[in-house]
């Protein structure tokens, strides 16, 4: 916790925008073990994968863009500052009314989660309870995040794309080309690594089940192993490997999977991500619901991330262009 | 297949988004988002049918029912809601194909109609369900598109005032999650109806009322209450002309009916109207605003900031009916929600065929339009008439409705002072009159043609609507009147 609070006032006082982004890894990594000590394993892995992973690899993409350091302002930002202390102090004004941490007679620990604890392993026949509420109980919120990320990446295709690309993907190439170089070693390990992280990435899919996993996180890795491809073989050569309408209308099959389930489980007569009616026995129903939309939930992630990894980087190419011309 | 309609109604413009990347041509996505459209419209008015005969319909998701699972709940309130929602939506997307040739390229066009869905899916799902996380989520992606779709604008000021709007509507969407995880701390349920009945065990403690407090700020600044309406005008102002004509015509409305929804039936209205002094700060907030964001209008050169500021003072008028409190009160604001998207849904689509004509919404080029598009100027004077209240007009009827509920309760300055704020709806509504009709056309420039009939058809669609339901008042009092006595709870 200490800790934590020492990189957020870092952050905010660092003036050179490189080190903000690093030390907004660490943040992300240091609320992730906060969470393991929570008991929290599930949102700490997610954490580690968005928050210390990808958010970071964005943000540098996005300074690689802009530039290095801060513009300096000069507004007084008083008023930000008396709305934060008091939002600060109402939060802390309601902690005084709480149940204790970890009480297991806090209404929290007594109400709906009596039945997830007790009853989900044999409605569902899922290790993992956090994947059976996730993906069952409360499957439809999954599904309405999945959506949010899809908006996302939409979001930045119709803000980023542009029409014609190819153009002058000889020009990015010599400056790869150069950097290549300079990154020996690291070319070399991280082609060793990537095979390897693609298959944690599958193992994390197909685990999700019976220990922390699932399709967000799997998601998330298998889009780190090809952003890290293009980084060190130039964005050229990984837009030769992965063809861009090809990632979109994956990320469409993404979506449309975790909802055709759904349409399905209505069609068979139950309602909309109703996965009992998917088998004759309602476990295996459950099993084969849940597996499907992991998939879905995954694919959509991956290429989600892929997208907006691509559309930032492409905007590099750009500038530099704009600033030779 | 009637049953599953509450879940359809959501699902088909969700389903129809990502499918969109695969049909490829403007204008084969602009036919299937408007069928699309136009279906969710239809299933709208089969359940509005169906909930004022029978009583709120609820769906299971995943067949888990609440509070375990996510369970939909259309009461005559939400289907009332989603209503006014898809028949604009369907409306304005009648133009929309035209409109956006002129505005966005042509190779994110498909990118604007997957994001429309996605903001009507959003908006759609937020009134629908019953589940308070369920909310947030669709909050999310209705406003995830909606920086998106506000960011398309031709104007490069339109980013900027995307990022604003992403900022404040960011800060009022974790606002409102604090205030959600705070609930759930206190009695472990996330569904709205077991709400309603576990927390009044818990209401005198401090998280309940801190949970209140940020619910009640997270939501101001979504639906652009003054002091926190900075936002609106900007994001309205550079936005694509379709969009600020859909967003003007449900997006705050969509906020106006979270609030309803959270201090009627999840905190009761004894709790919320005696914890803060939330009927004082509304009443005051409410009728500062409708002056201030009046007057800013009165002065703007740019006829979309004209309408924006209006808009906000309009918001200020559903504030004060919502906090009156009593049937007549929230009866005003829902006729204020429904007449309301009529009139800004025809002026900013009139804007937008100038726009499309123009290239410019500037009070000056207006100069000797009213000869040059008389069909658009026309309906421009009669939207402009009902936002000022003239009878025969909705706007009138919501008046109205406004004047009696606070004389009926007593509060005779407030009522006044409504009529007050009317005034300077007619000096700005005037300015634009005077424009087009009485200066002549700038010289050397060419004349205008008259708007393409893409665009008159929704325009006088919604014209005509305004003046029907200004004269034939039983359908909209009827079901406002229904959803306001089920909210109190008593029976009609």
């Amino acid at each position: 916790m200490a800790f934590l609070v020492c990189v957020a006032i870092a952050i905010v006082r660092l003036k050179d925008l490189f080190a903000v982004a690093m030390l907004a890894g660490i943040y992300g990594l240091l609320s992730a073990s906060l969470f393991v000590s929570m008991d929290a394993v599930d949102v700490a892995f997610t954490e580690a994968s968005v928050g210390a992973g990808i958010s970071t690899l964005l943000m540098l993409t996005t300074i690689a863009m802009t530039g290095r350091s801060e513009k300096t302002s000069g507004h007084k930002p008083l008023l930000a500052l008396t709305v934060v202390c008091v939002t600060g102090a109402l939060l802390i004004y309601a902690t005084l009314d709480m149940p204790s941490y970890g009480d297991v007679n806090s209404a929290a620990n007594l109400h709906v989660v009596q039945r997830y604890l007790n009853d989900s392993f044999m409605e569902i026949g899922v290790e993992n309870i956090v994947t059976s509420v996730l993906a069952s109980y409360r499957g439809f919120d999954t599904f309405g995040e999945v959506v949010v990320i899809f908006t996302a990446g939409i979001g930045v295709l119709a803000l980023l794309s542009f029409s014609r690309r190819e153009k002058d993907d000889s020009e990015i190439d010599s400056i790869n080309e150069s950097m290549h170089e300079e990154h020996l070693v690291v070319r070399i390990v991280s082609k060793i690594l990537i095979p390897f992280i693609l298959l944690f990435a599958l193992y994390v899919q197909f685990h999700g089940d019976f220990g922390p996993g699932g399709g967000f996180q799997a998601g998330v890795i298998f889009a780190a192993a090809i952003i890290l491809y293009a980084m060190l073989f130039g964005m050229s050569v990984a837009r030769r490997v992965i063809n861009q309408s090809f990632v979109q209308l994956f990320a469409a099959v993404g979506v449309l999977l975790y909802g055709g389930v759904g349409v399905v489980s209505m069609l068979s007569g139950g309602n909309f991500l109703d996965y009992n009616v998917l088998a004759a026995d309602p476990v295996a129903g459950q099993h084969l619901g849940i597996l499907l939309i992991e998939l879905g939930v995954g694919i959509a992630v991956a290429m989600v991330v892929i997208i907006i990894f691509f559309n930032f980087a492409s905007r590099i190419g750009f500038s530099s262009e704009g600033d030779k011309l | 297949m009637l049953t599953h309609l509450p879940a359809l109604q959501v699902l088909i413009p969700l389903m129809a988004a990502p499918l969109c990347l695969f049909l490829r041509r403007p204008h084969l996505v602009w036919m299937f988002t408007l069928i699309v459209s136009g279906l969710a419209f239809l299933i709208s008015v089969a359940l509005l049918q169906q909930v004022m005969v029978s009583g709120p319909i609820i769906y299971e998701m995943g067949g888990w029912s609440g509070p375990w699972g996510i369970e939909y709940r259309i009461d005559r309130l939400s289907a009332f809601l989603s209503l006014i929602i898809t028949a604009m939506s369907t409306v304005v997307l009648i133009a929309a194909q035209t409109s956006i040739d002129k505005e966005i390229p042509k190779n994110r066009q498909i990118y604007f109609y997957i994001l429309f869905l996605f903001a009507l899916t959003g908006l759609l799902g937020i009134v629908s369900t019953g589940d308070v996380f369920n909310v947030f989520v669709f909050l999310e992606i209705s406003s995830l598109s909606t920086y998106a779709l506000i960011a398309l604008g031709k104007d490069r000021r339109a980013l900027w005032a995307a990022y604003q709007y992403l900022i404040m509507g960011t800060i009022g969407a974790t606002f409102i999650l604090i205030s959600i995880g705070l609930m759930y701390q206190m009695t472990g349920t996330l569904n709205m109806a077991d709400l309603a009945v576990l927390l009044p065990e818990v209401a005198q403690t401090r998280t309940i009322f801190a949970a209140f407090a940020f619910f009640v700020v997270g939501v101001c600044l979504k639906l652009a209450l003054f002091p926190l309406h900075l936002w609106l005008p900007n994001a309205y102002a550079y936005a694509p002309s379709i969009v600020t004509a859909f967003l003007a015509a449900t997006a705050t409305k969509v906020a106006v009916y979270l609030l309803i929804r959270f201090t009627y039936s999840i905190f009761g209205i004894s709790f919320s109207f005696t914890t803060l002094p939330l009927q004082t700060l509304f009443v005051v907030l409410g009728l500062v605003g409708v002056f201030v964001a009046s007057t800013a209008a009165v002065y703007q050169k740019n006829v979309k900031h004209v309408f924006a500021y209006s808009s906000v003072a309009q918001v200020g008028y559903m504030i004060v009916g919502f906090s009156i409190g009593t049937t007549a009160g929230l009866m005003a604001t829902l006729l204020h929600l429904f007449n309301h998207a009529l009139m800004k849904g025809a002026l900013f689509l009139a804007l937008g065929a100038v726009m499309y004509r123009i290239g410019s919404v500037q009070l000056s080029s207006f100069n000797g339009l009213g000869r040059q598009m008389p069909f658009t100027m026309a309906a421009i004077v009669a939207g402009g008439l009902s936002l000022i209240g003239v009878p025969l007009t909705v706007g009138f009827v919501s008046k109205w409705y406004l004047v009696m509920a606070s004389i009926e309760n007593g509060w005779w300055p407030v009522a006044v002072l409504i009529l007050l704020g009317s005034l300077f709806a007619i000096v700005y509504v005037w300015r634009i009159i005077e424009a087009a009709y009485f200066k002549d056309p700038v010289a050397g420039k060419e004349p205008a043609k008259e708007a393409p009939l893409a665009f008159l058809i929704p325009i006088w669609l919604l014209v005509g609507a305004n003046i029907y339901f200004g004269i034939d008042t039983r359908l909209s009092i009827q079901v406002a009147q229904a959803a306001a006595h089920s909210l109190l709870g008593i029976s009609p």
